[in-house]
């Protein structure tokens, strides 16, 4: 086939977006989630296939051998821009407290996707307000769930966050109720959230392209000063190992987003690895080394001080009863380095294998 | 895991047992619902009707540490009924026909009292699996925490055999790991039996050749487990220990034992994140780096080995544990604990290890491999046995069946069974102080079945006293039908309901882990804790 005047190669069931894709052709999309069965709703990644009356959306359409298409023509981008821009009519200014304001204009803090809408937006030059269209006050601001808020003024019924739910976590926590401007994400008996089967795995947050589901705790830090900047890590809690990226501001964490490349999760998490990273920089964090008096209270001490001591037990112990009356246990959550050192510590300091970790408990 | 994660939306047929995993492992759950979706046939055993259970064909609700008994009569089915892989036992295993013999005893209608499922349900469950051209096992603790542990491990390992479904996509045995590097502390040697990289301890060449790299004589003999150096720290043998990262006053069991012996130490170093029941007890507590202050590396239950990162700097004063250690170390007058960074500790570790020989800090950049990575042009290896198993073929175990070291009786009618809740995790040291989880799960409670309530003298919300042969605890009680009647369930989540007192009857013979899945109790009405 033949995209933009340039021959390639697809694979049998490959759509054109997806062929297009690999060209690095940037085809504008909004219902678009790679991980998702395509959906066709937005019409936003139209293309003209030769032969053809009417433009295609690329993402529902296969590929097919002789095929050849155009991703931009002045057709396309006008179509494009009233797609926007009556979109964008339905998303109103919703100045919300969170500081939000315009769709051109959403707290990145919102969501891993939620500039999706913005940027094209400001892509196309599209100014809310052309078609104001009625004002659909579907908010539910009311929903006391600290993870997750529902802000469906912003919504333009892509769908994303529905079929996440439940394609991909079939959870079916939420469905589209209504039509048009009236239309809103809601969950069984339009109730909250916590009241449905809703895990709070945030996965409709961190697909919605215009930040209408939004991280209630990364907007916390709405506020602070400094560039968002994100780190690729691992998730602290369990076996499965989700990438994600921690998010800071300064030397703030504020929020944890998916990596949707992450091989073992491919973008999902649980409540736990999105929602549950403030130990990290808690109050009750031990600051300083401490070390027990002879009157038994464990007091601050210096790295010297309690290093000294640390390891004077260590060596008293071994020499007043052998190498067999000093153990460790290695962390089963802590980092590699962790537990490689603890045990080289016990075999090289004493000569045994008197080492275990918390696989046990 | 056998197989990689990916292979979860693969099989045709999947038996989970002892695996609450939509609670424990979401994420990888989510992958076995899309499998299921896709017509793949699931059958979940396991005592709780958990939410796998209603995305099952079949769900069998064996009584709790029978799971062995109802290993062996699907193996019994299999094996009269034929359907075995005959290539693949010709092929890659020995001892068939012996394990054929020692099969002929177990029949469903043997096992079905003890597990209490039909007969016809244990048949049904063995043909599912059998009978599917890629089977896949899932399991967790629920197959491990018993004094049978090895043994029910080894009957899953049967099974697999005996269908072929081993070294091959979208089958495989898939042991899940509850914590994010509990595969890598025993990658990295911290085991009394395995030097870095699963060497064995007791093999003289391998001790040997630590004791070279690591300039002191180290005896090849294994050393002891965890249980047993608290047992001798209780008994004042032992006297210094180095805890790192572990509570281990609230998550091990038998918590008055466990307090008891590390109070009899003369010396305990505590590294931890937060003050806890166990810092409490030490001598010297030393403030450790956390997730997202640290770099470093994990490797996760499909033993994809990587790169965490830091991304904030350390609160206050805390170091790296690998600094901590290093330091300790230097401080005896040890060689070989220069290291300037995270990375130079990683790349000595690939050095030793033959399963990270492949391996170095930069290559893991992007997690694209699974261990083991035997040399630098190795892709690294998604799926296990592929080409032959690591002492030539595949062994068949003669498992027998074991009550559990405690079982219901007059005095204590009830089964205890303990677990994990999605919303928090261990001890909550570090879920409990996250904003909101408290919303979703803000205390722990006795999960009893409906009508038991009334039976025991319960009220639903009220509070009941759960006593074991070990101690007793108060908690609140919650009427819900996932537990079966005469079973009741709690997390060990929550330290101001220290199930731990309860729990710890007996051990695993081999691998010296507590049956805390199992925990006969007596349960009665009582007054709201003051
Ligand atoms: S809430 Fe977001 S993801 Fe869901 S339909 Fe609306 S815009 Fe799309
Ligand atoms: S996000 Fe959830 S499933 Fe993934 S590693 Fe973290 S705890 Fe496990
Ligand atoms: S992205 Fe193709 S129709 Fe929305």
């Amino acid at each position: 086939m033949t995209i933009d005047g340039q021959k390639v190669d697809f694979a049998p069931g490959e759509t054109i977006y997806e062929v297009a894709r690999r060209l690095d052709r940037d085809v504008p999309t909004l219902c678009y989630d790679p991980r998702l069965e395509p959906f066709g709703a937005c019409r936003l990644c139209v293309v003209e296939i030769e032969g053809q009356a009417r433009p295609v959306a690329s993402c529902t359409t296969k590929a097919t051998a002789g095929m050849v298409v155009r991703t931009v023509t002045d057709a396309l981008e006008a179509h494009r821009r009233t797609l926007l821009e009556l979109v964008i009519s339905e998303n109103r200014d919703s100045g919300d407290a969170f500081g939000a304001g315009t769709p051109a204009h959403v707290d990145p803090l919102r969501g891993a996707s939620s500039q999706e809408l913005s940027t094209l937006a400001a892509r196309y030059r599209v100014r809310p307000g052309r078609h104001a269209g009625a004002h659909s006050g579907h908010s539910r601001r009311d929903d006391d769930n600290p993870f997750i808020l529902r802000d469906y003024d912003l919504c333009i019924s892509c769908y994303r966050c529905v079929r996440v739910c439940d394609e991909r976590e079939g959870d079916h926590a939420i469905h589209v109720g209504g039509r048009g401007f009236e239309s809103r994400i809601l969950t069984e008996f339009e109730g909250h959230l916590a009241d449905s089967s809703c895990t709070f795995c945030g996965q409709c947050v961190q697909t919605c392209p215009t930040g209408a589901l939004a991280d209630k705790k990364a907007l916390r830090a709405v506020d602070l000063p400094g560039e968002l900047t994100k780190t690729r890590t691992i998730c602290p809690y369990c076996g499965v190992g989700c990438s994600v990226d921690i998010v800071t501001k300064g030397d703030r964490m504020v929020a944890v987003q998916p990596a949707f490349d992450g091989p073992a999760n491919e973008g999902a998490l649980c409540v736990k690895g999105q929602f549950a990273w403030d130990h990290v920089q808690h109050d009750e964090r031990l600051r300083t080394p401490l070390v027990r008096g002879a009157d038994g209270v464990q007091r601050p001490a210096t790295w010297d001080e309690a290093l000294d001591r640390a390891a004077d037990g260590f060596r008293r112990a071994a020499a007043e009863h052998g190498a067999k009356a000093v153990y460790a246990i290695a962390s089963g959550r802590a980092p590699h380095e962790s537990a490689y050192t603890i045990q080289k510590f016990i075999r090289a300091g004493f000569g045994t294998n008197y080492i275990d970790n918390c696989s046990r408990a | 895991m056998s197989n990689p994660l990916a292979d979860m939306e693969k099989p045709d047929a999947i038996l989970c047992i002892g695996t609450n995993m939509t609670e424990c492992h979401p994420v990888a759950a989510t992958r076995l619902k899309r499998a299921v979706a896709k017509g793949a046939r699931l059958v979940v055993a396991d005592p709780r009707r958990i939410p796998l259970a209603d995305l099952a064909e079949l769900y069998l609700p064996i009584r709790v540490g029978s799971d062995t008994a109802l290993l062996l009569a699907m193996a019994h089915v299999i094996a009269e009924e034929g359907l075995v892989d005959e290539a693949f036992i010709a092929e890659r295993t020995v001892g068939y026909q012996t394990l054929r013999e020692h099969l002929r005893q177990f029949t469903p209608d043997w096992a079905a009292p003890i597990c209490r499922v039909s007969p016809a349900h244990i048949a049904k469950a063995a043909r599912i699996y059998a009978g599917a051209g890629r089977a896949a096992i899932y399991y967790t603790l629920g197959i491990t925490e018993h004094i049978c542990g090895v043994d029910n491990v080894q009957s899953l390992c049967n099974l697999a055999l005996m269908t072929g479904n081993l070294g091959k996509e979208g089958a495989g045995i898939n042991p899940m790991r509850g914590q994010n590097n509990i595969q890598g502390a025993g990658d990295c040697g911290a085991l009394p039996v395995n030097f870095p990289g699963y060497q064995p301890c007791d093999d003289p060449e391998a001790a040997a050749r630590f004791s070279q790299l690591y300039g002191r004589e180290i005896a090849p003999e294994r050393g002891i487990t965890k249980v047993h150096a608290l047992d001798l720290a209780a008994e004042g043998r032992m006297k210094a220990m180095l805890i790192c990262g572990e509570n281990t006053v609230v998550s091990d069991p038998d918590r008055n034992h466990c307090e008891h012996a590390l109070r009899n130490l003369d010396h305990l170093v505590v590294v931890d994140l937060f003050p806890n029941e166990t810092t409490a007890l030490a001598d010297v507590v030393l403030p450790a780096t956390a997730w997202g202050e640290t770099d470093g590396v994990y490797t996760n239950t499909e033993r994809r080995v990587q790169r965490v990162r830091a991304a904030v700097p350390p609160q206050g004063d805390a170091r790296p544990d690998w600094w901590i250690v290093s330091q300790l170390a230097r401080r005896l007058g040890l060689a070989g604990f220069d290291y300037e960074s995270a990375k130079d500790v990683f790349n000595e570790l690939c050095s030793v290890s033959p399963t990270y020989a492949g391996l170095d800090w930069d290559r893991i950049d992007r997690g694209e491999y699974q261990w083991p990575v035997p040399d630098k042009d190795h892709p690294g290896t998604p799926i296990l046995h592929r080409d032959g198993f690591k002492n030539g073929r595949g062994r068949f175990n003669m498992i027998t069946y074991r009550d559990p070291a405690e079982v219901v009786d007059d005095e204590y009618p009830v089964w205890l069974t303990t677990g994990r809740r999605l919303e928090a995790y261990h001890t909550r040291t570090m879920s409990g102080r996250a904003a909101g989880m408290d919303y979703l799960l803000s205390e722990e409670s006795l999960e009893v079945h409906p009508d038991d309530v009334a039976t025991l003298g319960l009220v639903d919300g009220g509070f009941a006293r759960v006593t074991s042969r070990r101690g007793s605890v108060v908690l609140r009680v919650r009427a819900d039908d996932t537990s079966p009647r005469g079973t009741v369930f709690c997390s060990f989540s929550f330290g101001d309901v220290p199930v731990n007192v309860l729990t710890g009857g007996g051990y695993d013979p081999v691998t010296f882990t507590a049956e805390l899945k199992v925990c006969p109790v007596r349960v009665e009405p009582a007054e709201p804790p003051a």
